[in-house]
């Protein structure tokens, strides 16, 4: 905690204020309704010691950067950026902010429990990116967040506000992955202004002894337009939680996730769509494939106020069950205040489908490779949407390697 | 809308129909609930320790529990001390025939479109006819007793066959179960009690009337229903209040056994005082309703029309224990004014091969809230068990809202799970096909919701159908129609 002794006065009380609401409302658990399914109060995670600045991180994990303007986290200290950024991007810490950005923590929620809260009184290199208005970059921002624990397990809150101004565009890739025990609790703000369109593409590819809890809170202006991918293929426990909020007329919101699981691993997508304004749309579409004795969990959960009216609302959750210690738990939840609406959900919970199985059968492909391919091309089509070709790539690549460790169960 | 609009605000302007009291003296016991009113409960009743200890026991739990708050519902916190928990209309020696009946009740039933002794006789249905809290008129008796179908009161079922309702009563829904069912072991008054011998097809369809007649009087009917191996039995339940101005609890409780190749369908139509167009008074009613499938093969089929309370909380659930047994839920809920709803069903799949579907038609008009809420669980050893879920949403109106929440787990691969759900208003362009097509406005809005709800309508059977039509006449569609 070096770094609060030389923080601003606004960020020593911001924090102050977490910590206090922190010991007055405490962690979620399994009693908590959004937390039904994923329990991580049980976990020992909670006592993992805050993370040190590592001295000579190991940054195989990390990409080439290519045209991408790359950032690199280490256990949630800011390791490595450009020193000349894109024109219209602006990068600073939020330690080094005399003044408390504007927005920073009003989209996350207020009071009870929440993981949120534990970020804001523990964070160290809280980024703050920038975006000027009609900026339309290029290429993508790679953000990176790497977690290394060599010795002893650690634990790390990574934080970033992206603020996109009227009419910018851009394409913010983030990734996750590392190695060793560790928790990482990052929560990440978007700020939509109005006509700006972002496309951010998530891959979780943490260690499998990692726990990871992640939360997107955004908020859209009017016309912006906001295009997600979710890959989640790593961690022993992880959770990704969406919190979009609607808040201008015309705005539009669409996840498309993809998850891979076997061993014990445990993962969760959980959303909460507030539709706010009138004439909005949002999508959610969630695959996973769930082997050995791994557990999914899906909440999906759309609320449409009564300004919201003319609101499109789709979510969708499809799982592949191979085993039979799997588990899969799915709660699409709609809760609608406005009448001239369409919204609607679908959930399926499933094994391979048999006729497809027997179509690639009686083309004289074997029964391991049929399954695979049906496998493959479920969780694969997802990964399709991602509009920059090496991004996508890598994409499918990390979910590649994950099924292929499917085979024996397969 | 507009025109579909005004419908509605006509609808809700209706007065309730059969908002009308029967003054009969009722034997009282008094307000407040503590042990000395449960053992009074069994003492009237004259029934045996082992039930009077069972009352207790829920009692002594009950006052530890606290009550549910998950429910997407708003009220006034209910004071239990407020109420009567034992009303009797007054008996001589206990009626042996209609002749005996008080003629006043009789008069209500009249009132009530439901003329007892030839509906009996027309339709074949024999009727176990609840007023307040115990049953004053069985009919058809002698018909089902040659077959060996018992179909009496819960208390004359404690008196007659002892040994089938220690064995049954409370093996489904135990009275830990929750905070209403808890309240309901401790203080409920009478019921109906059904047994179906082996391989015995039950000749008539079986009702019951439920109304709440005195004032301040909670009901906290008991239930119990089984099935035993190879037989069937359909039971239709049916209830309308006296209008009120305070609320007025109802905690009942149904459980329902089906032994190996048995069928149970279950009926109900509920169409309990809602409370005024301001959201005044209206029955509270807060429901446990369970079927076991014990046996392979086995079938239970919910089917429910709720148009009436203030607040609904029920959840009709199939525990799906047997292979190869079948469980259904057909829901109509419709919602208006100030109503609450927060309804569904729980499929518990233990057995292979269980077979689930559940249909849920929500109409949600005025200020009200309709929420279905669901669980499907697929259990490991549920091999190849099958859901299929569906529930849609209408709302009328921008004031009202339209909610689903359905949880569903798997932990069987072979299983397969369904789940679909949509909300939408009655869209512009069916409107103006029918339209087109010559209808007036009002009848292309019966039109549309009508066949919004005509899948769980027609799974009513004939009698109630017809009932059912009736209730919903003077509820939401039927004013558009």
């Amino acid at each position: 905690m070096s770094s609060a002794l030389s923080s601003p006065a606004w960020l020593q009380s911001l924090r102050q204020t977490a910590r206090d609401r922190l010991e007055s409302d405490g962690l979620p658990g399994r009693r908590d309704e959004a937390w039904k399914y994923t329990d991580v109060g049980r976990l020992e995670v909670m006592a993992y010691p805050l993370a040190e600045r590592p001295g000579s991180p190991d940054l195989t994990a990390a990409p080439a950067s290519g045209e991408r303007t790359q950032l690199i986290l280490v256990n949630g200290f800011l390791h490595s950026a450009p020193a000349q950024l894109p024109a219209g991007v602006s990068l600073t810490r939020l330690q080094d902010a005399q003044e408390v950005p504007a927005l920073l923590g009003r989209l996350l929620p207020e009071q009870g429990k929440s993981f949120a809260t534990m970020n804001s009184a523990l964070f160290e290199d809280g980024l703050v990116l920038q975006i000027e208005a009609h900026t339309d970059l290029e290429h993508p921002i790679e953000l990176i967040s790497l977690g290394q624990a060599d010795g002893p397990p650690v634990a790390f809150h990574p934080r970033l506000l992206l603020v996109m101004g009227k009419g910018a565009r851009a394409t913010l890739v983030e990734r996750h992955a590392g190695q060793g025990q560790y928790f990482s609790n990052s929560v990440a703000e978007l700020l939509l202004a109005e006509d700006s369109c972002l496309s951010h593409y998530v891959l979780q590819d943490e260690a499998m002894t990692a726990v990871h809890l992640a939360l997107t809170a955004l908020r859209q202006d009017r016309g912006s337009r906001y295009q997600a991918v979710l890959v989640q293929t790593g961690g022993r426990l992880s959770r990704h939680e969406m919190l979009p909020f609607l808040e201008g007329e015309g705005a539009s919101f669409s996840i498309e996730g993809a998850y891979v699981a076997r061993d014990q691993q445990h993962i969760d997508n959980t959303t909460f769509v507030v539709h706010r304004a009138p004439g909005c749309q949002s999508q959610q579409v969630f695959k996973g494939v769930l082997a050995e004795a791994s557990r999914g969990v899906f909440q999906g959960s759309v609320l449409v106020e009564r300004t919201a009216q003319k609101t499109n609302a789709h979510q969708l959750s499809k799982a592949l069950l191979l085993s039979d210690r799997a588990e899969m738990d799915a709660k699409p939840e709609l809760e609608i205040y406005a009448d001239d609406v369409k919204c609607g959900h679908g959930a399926t919970i499933g094994d391979i489908d048999e006729n497809a199985l027997f179509y690639l059968r009686a083309r004289g492909i074997d029964d391991k490779t049929a399954r695979q391919l049906l496998i493959n091309a479920f969780v694969a089509e997802v990964v399709e949407s991602i509009a920059d070709d090496s991004v996508r790539a890598a994409f499918l690549a990390a979910l590649a390697q994950h099924l292929s460790h499917l085979e024996a169960t397969a | 809308m507009s025109d579909g609009m005004d419908q509605v605000r006509t609808l809700a302007d209706q007065k309730y129909k059969y908002g009308f009291v029967t003054d009969i003296e009722a034997d009282v016991a008094p307000k407040g609930l503590n042990e000395d009113i449960v053992a009074f409960i069994s003492a009237k009743k004259g029934e045996p320790d082992w039930l009077l200890a069972w009352r207790l026991k829920a009692y002594r739990l009950w006052l530890t529990q606290s009550e549910p708050t998950w429910g997407r519902l708003h009220h006034a916190p209910i004071d239990y001390q407020d109420s009567y928990y034992y009303s009797a209309p007054k008996r001589k020696d206990g009626p042996k025939s209609l002749d005996e009946v008080d003629p006043k009740l009789l008069e209500t039933y009249e009132k009530l479109g439901v003329p007892l002794h030839e509906r009996a006789i027309l339709a074949g249905v024999a009727v176990d006819a609840v007023f307040d809290s115990v049953s004053v008129a069985t009919t058809y008796k002698g018909k089902l007793e040659e077959m060996g179908v018992i179909f009496t009161s819960m208390s004359e079922a404690v008196a007659k066959h002892p040994e089938l309702v220690r064995k049954y009563l409370g093996s489904v829904v135990p009275y830990a179960d929750n905070y209403f069912a808890t309240l309901n072991s401790a203080v409920f008054t009478d019921g109906s009690f059904v047994y179906v011998p082996p391989g015995v097809r039950c000749p008539m369809e079986l009702s019951t009337y439920f109304r709440i007649n005195a004032q301040n009087t909670g009901q906290f009917e008991r239930t119990l229903i089984i099935a035993d191996r190879g037989s069937y039995v359909s039971y239709l339940e049916g209830c309308t209040a006296p209008m009120r101005d305070e609320n007025q609890l109802h905690a009942a409780v149904v459980e329902l056994v089906a032994l190996d190749d048995a069928e149970i369908k279950y009926s109900t139509v509920q169409n309990w005082y809602p409370g005024d167009e301001n959201g005044k008074g209206g029955i509270y009613n807060f429901v446990t309703k369970r079927g076991a499938c014990r046996g392979r093969a086995s079938r239970i089929s919910w089917t429910q029309v709720e148009t009436g309370s203030a607040i609904t909380w029920k959840y009709p659930s199939c525990i799906l224990q047997g292979d190869d047994s079948v469980g259904e839920f057909y829901s109509v809920a419709i919602t208006n004014n100030y109503q609450q709803a927060d309804t569904g069903t729980k499929m518990i799949h233990l057995g292979r091969n269980t077979r689930s579907r559940i249909v849920s038609k929500g109409v949600s008009a005025g200020h009200a809230d309709n929420t279905y809420r669901g669980l499907v669980r697929i259990m490991p050893k549920a091999e190849r068990a099958r859901n299929h879920t569906q529930c849609d949403s209408l709302l009328i109106g921008d004031q009202c809202g339209a909610h689903t929440t359905p949880y569903i787990e798997s932990r069987n691969p072979t299983a397969r799970l369904e789940h679909e759900a949509t909300t939408s208003k009655i869209s512009e362009d069916q409107l103006f096909y029918a339209r087109q097509r010559g209808l007036s406005q009002e009848e292309a809005v019966a039109l549309i919701v009508n066949g919004f709800c005509r899948e769980v309508l027609q799974q009513l059977p004939m009698e109630f159908a017809v009932e059912a039509q009736k209730l919903l006449a003077i509820s939401l569609e039927g004013s558009v129609g």
